[in-house]
């Protein structure tokens, strides 16, 4: 990690525990704290208040997501991807689905796929939201924060209506959607995004160039574009670095091709460039929202294949082959083809991509998560090592650790 | 179980792409199998070329691969295979704007192979769950320890059989002098 012998020289480190002007300590940060986003632990090697050395340790929520989707029948693993990040479950739902369908060879209608989009993009900017938000009250900005909670509640509102809840959405199916749009959404849609947009605009003019804010988060964290790389950064993190990948581009998936939209990239990769790069991220997802609104085809919300969604009533009780269906989904549930694939999307924190194996038997082989924060979390002793105690709090803030993607 | 009205059968696409042939003809006797399932382009490599593959697919400037995305493993115990776990390695490369996966079967009796952390950083964590979760041994990995799982687990709970309701006694809380000694350590 860092050089101790040249440390140990210039503090002249003892052997003495009672002389703690000049030895390093280890001292155990967490579990929690760290201003609480997560449960995780930081072993860290103190000389005064400088952090010589870290090691994260974290595990400490998780809840067997892979070996009980394993154990699960496939659409019965959509609930437990609520929990995943849960400040953005309908991101999860949606990867998740999206990458049974890329298994079954499928894709769902057009008009569940633009409703996909804007739902998706209201779950990055709650996300957004609520680590920027939260990254800038732990630092003393609390206004910020409860702005942005405000604003976090209208985009809530607008989840709640299209789903019936607001966290554990459990929203998307194999080829469609669980719901339509609901009356008056895209009214409601609109209004919420104009109310976003005015808070946006005060928030912008309270924290961007305020000089508290910038001393503690500006050249704080930094991480170079190289070394981002190697550990795998996806997402806002490695966005902030300057390397333009995001998903949504680079592998376009939904359709997110026919719409417009920019990729923010910061250029020092430092706490300060996370937080514009996610601020105007959320810019990006309102115009993409409005573009997704505006371009919304009418049609079905979920496919017509046979075996992915249970038959109409109607089916089911005027003709035998409704009834056979019927009949099959309860009792056998769905069997995606035999094979393997990973379907990568764009999640709150970067690549979260799922890859899935099926035997044919409609029992899921494998459900794996390609978790994007664990590669952060990682990555925090060489964003630490050399900064003081006081500033893993904003670049713990602004890495956006989820446990619930984290520990799985 | 599965009945005479369920979905067709979609065969596997067997096409080698360009980065196939490009290993193929760089590593020939490594290249055990291929195929584009749904055109993620997918290449079986023996166990001890995984790390020479590795440094391949870094360094040429015809790969690029610079992102490590994703270690895991693949319990095929009921599958009836000859190997009972594969690992499966996902790229991305930036450059070529490609992706990849590079699989390794493992056999039961020896499950273990070269770690590539010293390549990508992201395999170090990646190298220790799958060593948690499935009990593979990355040789030459830095720090090879349990990552989710607490150190006094026994067993590996992502096995096929590993019993999903099997419980495990609660560790006594310990003493934090146990664990580090404040201050004495250097």
């Amino acid at each position: 990690m860092t050089d101790m012998t040249t440390l140990q020289a210039r503090t002249g480190t003892s052997s003495s525990s009672t002389d703690f002007s000049s030895s390093v300590m280890t001292i155990e940060i967490g579990p929690a704290h760290p201003a609480m986003h997560g449960i995780v632990r930081f072993t860290t090697k103190l000389d005064g208040e400088l952090i010589v050395e870290m090691e994260p340790e974290i595990g400490y929520l998780h809840r067997g997501f892979e070996k009980e989707s394993e154990n699960s029948k496939w659409i019965q693993v959509i609930p437990y991807t609520d929990r995943l990040n849960y400040v953005s479950p309908l991101l999860c739902n949606i990867g998740y689905s999206m990458a049974v369908e890329k298994l079954y060879g499928i894709q769902a209608p057009r008009r569940a796929e633009f409703t996909r989009v804007i739902m998706g993009e209201i779950s990055r900017i709650t996300d957004h939201l609520t680590c920027v938000g939260a990254a800038a009250m732990e630092i003393g900005a609390f206004t910020f924060f409860l702005w942005f909670i405000k604003a976090r509640e209208y985009l809530w509102e607008l989840v709640e209506e299209m789903t019936g809840a607001r966290l554990t959405t459990n929203w998307t199916r194999f080829g469609g959607n669980s719901m339509d749009l609901p009356d008056g959404f895209l009214s409601d849609l609109e209004d919420r995004l104009s109310k976003l947009e005015s808070i946006m605009e005060e928030c912008d003019k309270l924290l961007t160039r305020n000089k508290i804010f910038i001393d503690r988060v500006k050249d704080v964290g930094a991480i170079s574009k190289e070394d981002a790389l190697s550990y795998g950064f996806s997402g806002p993190m490695l966005r902030a670095c300057g390397i333009p990948y995001d998903v949504r581009r680079a592998d376009p998936y939904s359709v997110y091709d026919e719409l417009d939209f920019e990729i923010p990239v910061g250029s020092t990769g430092d706490c300060f460039d996370r937080f514009l790069v996610r601020m105007e991220e959320i810019r990006q997802s309102t115009s993409i929202i409005k573009q997704a609104a505006d371009k919304m085809p009418a049609g079905p919300f979920m496919t017509d294949e046979r075996m992915l969604h249970y038959p109409d009533k109607k089916d089911v009780y005027g003709n035998i082959e409704g009834l056979i269906d019927h009949f099959k989904m309860v009792m056998e549930g769905h069997h995606p083809p035999e094979g393997e694939i990973y379907m990568p999307t764009e999640g709150g924190n970067g690549e979260f991509g799922f890859y899935l194996v099926s035997d044919g038997s409609g029992d899921p082989v494998r459900v794996r998560l390609r978790p994007p924060c664990f590669n952060f979390v990682q990555a925090m002793p060489i964003m630490t090592v050399g900064h003081y105690v006081a500033d893993i709090v904003p670049i713990f803030g602004s890495i956006n650790m989820i446990g619930g993607e984290l520990d799985r | 179980m599965s009945g005479s009205i369920s979905n067709s059968e979609i065969k596997v696409t067997r096409d080698a792409g360009e980065l196939t042939s490009l290993l193929k003809q760089k590593f020939p006797k490594a290249v055990l199998n291929f195929h584009a399932h749904r055109s993620d382009e997918t290449i079986v490599i023996e166990r001890d070329s995984l790390h020479s593959v590795c440094i391949f697919l870094h360094e040429d400037s015809r790969c690029a691969f610079e992102i490590m995305l994703d270690i895991t493993v693949v319990d095929l115990l009921e599958m009836n295979m000859n190997h009972r776990f594969e690992m499966v390695y996902h790229f991305k490369s930036l450059t070529h704007a490609s992706r990849i996966r590079i699989k390794v079967p493992l056999n039961e009796d020896d499950c273990r192979l070269a770690s590539i952390s010293n390549i990508w950083k992201s395999a170090d964590w990646y190298e220790r769950e799958c060593f948690d979760m499935f009990g593979i041994v990355f040789e030459g990995h830095p720090n090879l320890k349990r990552i989710l799982m607490y150190e006094e687990f026994e067993g590996h709970p992502l096995r096929k059989d590993y019993p999903i309701d099997k419980q495990q006694p609660l560790m006594e809380l310990k003493e934090i002098e146990e664990r580090h000694t404040y201050g004495r350590e250097l």
